[in-house]
């Protein structure tokens, strides 16, 4: 059986399944709208965690939470599980199936087929959502960086929902049980969303999360070449450009998708002003793709005038500084 | 980022079926999606990654060739896998995963946990075997 489910693309795993199970559901909201109800603009810069033995980077808060955030703001029910034992985790994702209910799963890529061969790390946070399974045990999948729905047997699926590594996903698999009180108080939804954007950017105490974490990062970068030598720097650096344009952000991490929600927003609240804030977010978004830009001919060694860790350091204190006002700023616009 | 600035540096995904979706501006300023085949930037990340994964691979198979390591460490690298991760995904402790990492302790591993090893990394037991 298959669910009558329309797939649609997104910049982003978890917001575009959220984005497309809503849209099954009847409420027809835009990828930047998740987004923005679910405060997923972050940055953190982990050093204590290792992934492939190098520090982590993240523009987006843990898996999970736009998703989470998204059906308490919209007063929807749902149910998240984990699961010790794969087969158990099988059976209930059938069960779930044969109600006619599209399943958000949390899987690793490593051994996803239908992904690009050169993408597949061992990162478990990607989202995809099933929507069918047939007598051969192949079940159908809607996952948001394909064009189209892709399939997979039953032990690829097991496989990849008990991937591991740093945060192994345990099967994890989410799903709508009721609509009915669902709000269609979408305007309050949005600016609880944006105020908590605010907070979790600017107030968090520690100083590996929100702009402080851009901070951190800059500042700690200068050290690189003398800590990790040369050749482990340039690929610090290139993971953190992967995290920053990876399948997955819609651009500069996140941050043009997040203009685009504000655009969205600045209509749907009527408020003018939020459009100016949107043009801002572009800019940083800007930044950040400059910062890519010359990080990539710091880590490939292109050109005469490569820059030094330095002075990309002082283009992340930029925007570090340029996010801190943004935020400031679309604070006292809510 | 305007609409026609939305990079289009094919190296990994035009042949298969997954794009990046960017959010940029059209001429009247609204955001709209834009799909795209790739940016040089990243491309050029990812392919420094990997060349640093096979120069790492080619590295361990010399030492294989001259007896300082098992093919285990091999396919190891080539998987990305480190004894902790290998460990997670078979069961097996990380101490035991070090010996069979070495020539002598690779040579005492029992048929059953070479199959445990290959099934993981995806490998039949012969590959598991050479480098």
């Amino acid at each position: 059986m298959k669910i009558d489910f329309r797939h649609r693309q997104a910049a982003h795993c978890e917001s575009g399944v959220t984005s497309n199970i809503l849209r099954y559901y009847g409420m027809e909201l835009s990828e930047p709208l998740i987004l923005g109800i679910g405060a997923g603009l972050f940055f953190s810069y982990m050093p204590f965690i290792r992934l492939h033995d190098m520090p982590v980077f993240s523009f987006r808060p843990l898996p999970g939470q736009i998703f989470s955030r998204v059906m308490r703001r919209l007063k929807i029910k749902v149910k998240e599980r984990r699961f010790l034992n794969k087969d158990k985790s099988m059976k209930a994702l059938d069960d779930l199936l044969a109600k006619g209910i599209p399943v958000g799963n949390i899987v690793g890529v490593f051994h996803l087929p239908y992904f690009p061969r050169e993408y597949r790390f061992h990162f478990n946070a990607h989202n995809l959502c099933v929507i069918g399974k047939d007598e051969n045990r192949t079940y159908t999948v809607s996952d948001p960086v394909s064009t189209v729905l892709n399939e997979l047997s039953y032990d690829e699926l097991k496989r990849v929902r008990f991937a591991k590594g740093t945060w192994p996903p345990f099967g994890k698999m989410y799903w709508v049980t009721s609509i009915t009180n669902a709000s269609t108080d979408i305007r309050s939804a949005i600016i609880s969303g944006i105020k908590l954007n605010c907070r979790r950017m600017l107030d968090i105490p520690i100083p590996f999360f929100g702009v402080k974490g851009i901070a951190k990062l800059a500042r700690s970068m200068t050290k690189w070449e003398e800590k990790y030598g040369s050749r482990k720097a340039a690929l610090c650096l290139a993971q953190l450009i992967r995290m920053l344009e990876e399948i997955g952000t819609g651009g500069a991490g996140f941050r043009y998708m997040y203009a685009a929600f504000l655009q969205e927003a600045a209509n749907i609240l009527d408020k003018p002003l939020l459009r100016d804030c949107s043009k801002n977010m572009t800019s940083i978004g800007d930044l950040w793709r400059e910062f890519a830009y010359e990080a990539a001919r710091k880590f490939k060694q292109r050109g005469n005038d490569v820059l030094s860790y330095n002075q990309l350091s002082d283009m992340l204190m930029r925007i570090a500084d340029e996010e801190k006002n943004f935020f400031t700023g679309l604070r006292k616009q809510i | 980022m305007k609409k026609d600035e939305v990079p289009q540096d094919d190296m990994y995904l035009g042949t298969t079926n997954c794009r990046d979706i960017y959010y940029a501006v059209d001429e009247d300023g609204n955001y709209c999606e834009v799909p795209s085949v790739g940016w040089s930037v990243k491309n050029d990340a990812l392919s420094l990654t990997w060349e640093s994964i096979s120069e790492q691979a080619e590295v361990i198979r010399n030492e294989v060739m001259e007896g300082l390591k098992s093919p285990l460490a091999y396919h190891m690298e080539m998987n990305l896998m480190t004894p902790a991760l290998l460990s997670s995904c078979t069961g097996i402790s990380k101490r035991v995963i070090r010996t069979h990492m070495t020539p002598e302790g690779f040579s005492q591993a029992d048929r059953d946990t070479l199959n445990i090893y290959a099934v993981t990394m995806n490998i039949t037991l012969d590959e598991l075997l050479k480098v």
